[in-house]
């Protein structure tokens, strides 16, 4: 059987990996959406696990939310970076420093 | 060892592997392709962790719609790769550092035996014609079905933010203009001359 501590470890390392991509990959920003997206399926994994030890599916239903969410907030956020790639034709974090648009 | 607890070391082990690919890839279109498979591999996991609804709509929707828009956008914008790596090696250890802090902190968290939990042994199996969508569905649309409602506010609002900012207005296109089109009457385009007809030809 797959224990409890197994897969939490998992999505802590998952996790972990995420956090650590977005100290890499910091200028970007296409790959730090991505890194959120892996933050997001380590997240996942914690309530897919509790729902699965408790025997409460409500868990489930958070993963489903949270998926819909994340779908909004991605499908959101490119069309921001398009938009930002039309303006500045970069999506370098480090040339982004001004507030005028 | 049984035949499940090799599936979910196996899997596991490709999860992390396919996650440490998305975050070195040298090219962004090989992370978002490292993305996708961690995906499945998740979705795999999710399947041998009894949520199987889950684990499909993780690889309808996650693999089938958003790394695909991913994937458009990386194509679709030139970026200058050489310029986005500069810095990659000089952030590589802190980023090491802070990856083992936290792996070191869920792992003492995960692992300690004090953790009050008294049911953390294995759990029974779920019982033969168990419905996992069944299950989900008839909770979704009873008990949280005002954040259902709400969820499918948050879509309709995030297509309608996506297509408004990345709509963009041409100059020197002739488009049809409907409402004149429709507005338009017949006293605009038709203009009746009274005139005597003319008398017979001598």
């Amino acid at each position: 059987m797959i224990t409890l501590p197994s897969v939490l470890l998992l999505s802590g390392i998952l996790f972990s990996l995420s956090v650590a991509g977005i100290f890499l990959n910091r200028k970007n920003v296409i790959i730090l959406l991505m890194c959120i997206e892996l933050m997001l399926l380590a997240v996942n994994f914690n309530f897919i696990a509790f729902a699965r030890q408790l025997g409460d599916i409500d868990g489930q239903v958070f993963v489903f939310f949270i998926l819909t969410v994340a779908a909004a907030e991605s499908a959101i956020g490119l069309a921001i970076l398009v938009v930002l790639f039309r303006e500045r034709r970069s999506i370098n974090v480090s040339e982004l420093d001004s507030m005028k648009g | 060892m049984t035949i499940v607890n090799i599936l979910f070391y196996l899997f596991s082990a490709v999860l992390i592997g396919s996650a440490i690919g998305v975050i070195t890839a040298r090219n962004p279109v090989h992370a978002a392709l490292f993305l996708v498979f961690s995906f499945f591999n998740s979705a795999v996991l999710w399947l041998l962790l009894e949520a199987e609804f889950l684990a499909i709509v993780l690889v309808l929707v996650y693999v089938g719609a958003v790394m695909v828009l991913f994937l458009f956008v990386v194509m679709m914008l030139d970026i200058n790769l050489v310029q986005m790596r500069q810095g990659f090696t000089k952030y590589a250890p802190i980023g090491l550092v802070v990856a083992a802090i936290v792996v070191a902190e869920i792992g003492s968290v995960v692992w300690v035996k004090e953790l009050g939990l008294t049911n953390i042994g294995d759990v029974a199996p779920l019982p033969a014609g168990y419905s996992n969508t069944k299950a989900l569905g008839q909770l979704l649309y009873s008990d949280y079905i005002y954040p259902f409602e709400l969820a499918a506010v948050i879509l309709l609002v995030a297509i309608v933010a996506a297509i408004i900012l990345t709509m963009r207005k041409r100059t020197g296109l002739k488009p049809q203009d409907i409402a004149a089109q429709v507005a338009v009457r017949a006293k605009d385009r038709v203009r009746i001359v009274k005139m005597k007809a003319e008398g017979k030809e001598s």
